[in-house]
């Protein structure tokens, strides 16, 4: 039947001739697309009804769809359906079932917290994404640090005590890292020889008679190098002066140094200009006192804490 | 009789509704015992208790939210995929070995869709009467009567339907409280939704397309032939014996014995036209094997049926292979296995099948995975020692509450720092994850390439897991 009534059929013209004989066809569109069509454009102005469509005044049609979602002030808001409304619900609903959790380490003890294991479970996977949000970008994703720059948080050194409480007071109020520039008040050949001294007590291949001469140096008034990190060497943990006796280096990149001679101008370097760099911001009020109680559980089993 | 499509006048060709007569004889029978083993089966296995500490007392559950399958006394995890991936393979090389064998006896007697389809023309039978009153209901104006009986075999499949539905989400939440919720509107949306789509598919397949979804929906019974062999028994008409030289004609006065049929050279088909009323996918299985046959064997019964009735023997639409009837003088037909491919069928099958019972007898009791972490791979400690870390993730598979104690093996017993949890305890179906600490000298560090660590059940060393973990110092290579 469907090819008889092809046959029957004359091809329809739009009427036009152009250039004499120039003609167009006027051919119906297939039944299959008008319907198509008719039902993009019911299907559009379905869309225009729920979600917002139209530029209207300085304001849009907003659609009948609405989020309702509380903000973080605790206030409920609803707006027409926008996907920064929608990304708030989420993340209302997501610390919504964070509270409890939240809420139980506000309530524990460090110690507490550390020996539950469904609390650790929390710790290193809520730990380590707000570490990833926050901290990463000096201490690095695994909190290994940068010599130079940054400390590593996994070793088992603590520029201001390893404690719970050590750890939370310096994500609370920040450091501040200093130490002048001896170059201003020391002649070279004593820089040399303190950095001969100090690369001797950590093992490194060094001049011995310098290292002699800077460790009278170290412990004299002129350079007084030992207010800060003691008579020992091993630093003070607080003011954050590091251990210079053992095999973590943060400022003097030795590690990197393939010489014991490079390893020695590393430590001279320091010397000469000091450095005031050591700068970690404050996270109190720019995190929750719950988050930065999470973070500290999280640093202290980063170091394997103390 | 099939035309070819251009041929037809639309391209939708409007169904002819089949209003099956009812049929008695061994594959009647054969067909009903599955039925009523299969629905025994599916509708009351979700009701079967089956005691459990953590889990509702069901036999077989599909905790989705627990994220685990109760089997009786099996729970089954999401790391066991690879069960669920030999299972289908067995299913699949079951169902190309059978049908190598018997043709499509699953389509014929197992399938949901024929076992649903039975159940529903078994319903329109009982409220609608036989066959001719079908027949009389269909053709007869819209009138009370028709309205009534019409309309109550509708009901009545829906709510074969909504059971179907119910039943199937019975197996994923704990039966009777679900019931109870369902019909107090306390269950879960998905639960609706599901009963709602299953109750109008089935409805819809079983009660309204029915032999429309062996034909044009379901892609197995298109492939059946790439199966089939000469040697496959299947349902065939013996139409050497029922048209014989002139044909089959009816049994009428002169033609009602064989020895009167044979001298006149008719066949021994009366042509009663009953295997076409039984058959319910609507086909002539004497215009020969086709796809549409779902191999259901209720015209064998009920040709055996007309040929008591008149004292022929029987078979003359039989179970036969395709190479038997061609012979001179075919054999008794009986299952022919001896062949390369049935064989090799049967070979996967067996294999496969003590590899799936292998693996689920020996299976563990916990799964562990260990994680070097790699940021950063190492640590230099203040004396010079080297640390590096691991995560190690446990997950108790058993059905009781267990603890673990992790140790290690190549590398200084007082190496290895666990921290708090030197042995950590969980709970059934659940994880925990521990961090281990592992400090080796610099000399120690240097040759030790990698060290094991193990995990063992406390009071269960035989089920201790050892694995192998990299230990990275500065400078050695990977």
């Amino acid at each position: 039947m469907s090819e008889q009534k092809l046959q029957s059929q004359t091809v329809q013209t739009t009427g036009h001739a152009w250039d004499g004989d120039l003609q167009e066809y006027n051919n119906p569109l297939p039944v299959w697309w008008v319907y198509t069509f008719y039902a993009t454009v019911i299907f559009a102005i379905v869309y225009w009804t729920i979600y917002p469509s139209w530029p209207f005044g300085k304001g849009w049609i907003g659609g009948v769809s609405n989020i309702t979602y509380v903000n973080s002030e605790g206030e409920t808001r609803t707006h027409s359906w926008n996907t920064r409304a929608l990304l708030l619900e989420d993340m209302n609903k997501a610390a919504v079932a964070q509270k409890p959790y939240f809420d139980k380490v506000e309530a524990m003890s460090y110690d507490q917290i550390a020996k539950d294991p469904e609390m650790s479970g929390f710790i290193l996977s809520a730990g380590k994404s707000l570490f990833a949000e926050n901290c990463a970008a000096c201490h690095q994703a695994g909190g290994q640090g940068v010599i130079g720059f940054f400390p590593n948080l996994t070793d088992d050194d603590w520029l201001y005590g390893g404690s719970y409480e050590k750890v939370h007071e310096t994500l609370m109020g920040g450091r501040r890292g200093y130490m002048p520039a001896f170059s201003e008040v020391l002649n070279g050949e004593q820089i040399n020889q303190l950095a001969n001294y100090v690369a001797s007590l950590s093992g490194i291949a060094h001049d011995a008679p310098k290292a002699a001469a800077g460790d009278v140096l170290f412990h004299s008034e002129t350079a007084a190098c030992y207010y800060c990190h003691s008579n020992d060497a091993k630093g003070r943990q607080d003011i954050g002066a590091p251990n210079l006796t053992d095999n973590i280096w943060l400022w003097a990149d030795v590690p990197a140094a393939d010489t014991a001679v490079n390893k020695v101008a590393a430590i001279r370097g320091v010397i000469t200009n000091g450095l005031n760099k050591g700068v970690m911001p404050a996270w109190s009020g720019r995190l929750s006192p719950e988050q930065i109680k999470v973070l500290t559980v999280y640093v202290h089993e980063l170091g394997g804490g103390q | 009789m099939q035309t070819g499509l251009e041929d037809q006048l639309g391209l939708y060709q409007k169904r002819i509704p089949i209003l099956t007569r009812s049929v008695k004889g061994r594959f009647r029978r054969f067909k009903t015992s599955v039925l009523v083993l299969a629905y025994a089966i599916y509708f009351l296995l979700p009701w079967l208790p089956w005691s459990r500490l953590d889990a509702p007392a069901q036999a077989v559950l599909f905790d989705l939210p627990g994220r685990r399958f109760l089997l009786f006394g099996l729970t089954v995890y999401p790391q066991d995929v690879i069960w669920l991936a030999l299972l289908l393979f067995i299913a699949a090389i079951l169902l190309f070995f059978v049908t190598g064998l018997v043709g499509r006896a699953f389509c014929g007697y197992f399938c949901f869709q024929t076992l649903w389809t039975d159940f529903f023309i078994w319903i329109e039978h009982k409220v609608q009467g036989e066959r001719p009153a079908r027949v009389r209901l269909y053709r007869q104006p819209w009138n009370r009567e028709k309205l009534l009986k019409v309309g109550g075999t509708h009901a009545l499949w829906l709510l074969a339907s909504l059971w179907t539905g119910l039943t199937f989400i019975f197996y994923f939440a704990y039966a009777p409280q679900l019931l109870l919720d369902f019909f107090t509107g306390q269950a879960a949306a998905a639960a609706y939704i599901t009963v709602g789509i299953l109750t109008l598919s089935t409805y819809a397949a079983a009660g309204l397309m029915r032999e429309q979804i062996c034909t044009y929906v379901c892609p197995y019974g298109r492939f059946q032939s790439v199966m089939y062999e000469p040697e496959t028994l299947a349902v065939h008409y013996d139409a050497r014996r029922g048209e014989a030289a002139r044909g089959r004609a009816a049994a009428r006065a002169g033609q009602r014995t064989l020895a009167e049929r044979h001298e006149k050279g008719l066949g021994d088909c009366v042509d009663c036209g009953l295997c076409v009323q039984v058959c319910p996918v609507g086909i002539d299985i004497r215009d020969g094997l086709q796809y549409k046959c779902i191999s259901c064997g209720l015209c064998i019964d009920a040709c055996n049926t007309i040929m008591d009735s008149f004292s022929f023997p029987r078979g003359l639409i039989r179970y036969d292979s395709e190479k038997n009837l061609a012979l001179p003088a075919p054999a008794a037909p009986k299952v022919q296995w001896k062949r390369l491919k049935t064989i090799g069928y049967g070979v996967a099958l067996v294999l496969m099948i003590g590899y799936l019972g292998y693996s689920v007898a020996t299976r563990g009791s916990f799964d562990r995975a260990v994680n070097q972490i790699r940021q950063p791979l190492y640590v230099v400690l203040s004396n010079g020692d080297i640390r590096n870390r691991y995560q190690i993730r446990i997950t108790n598979k058993a059905a009781q509450e267990q603890t673990y104690v992790i140790s290690s093996r190549g590398i200084p017993a007082d190496a290895i720092d666990l921290g708090n949890f030197r042995e950590i305890t969980i709970k059934p179906g659940h994880s925990g994850l521990v961090q281990a600490s592992v400090r080796l000298s610099p000399d120690v560090a240097a040759r030790t390439q990698r060290f094991e660590l193990v995990i063992t059940p406390q009071g269960k060393p035989a089920e201790a897991n050892a694995e192998y973990v990299r230990f990275d110092a500065p400078g050695k290579r990977p």
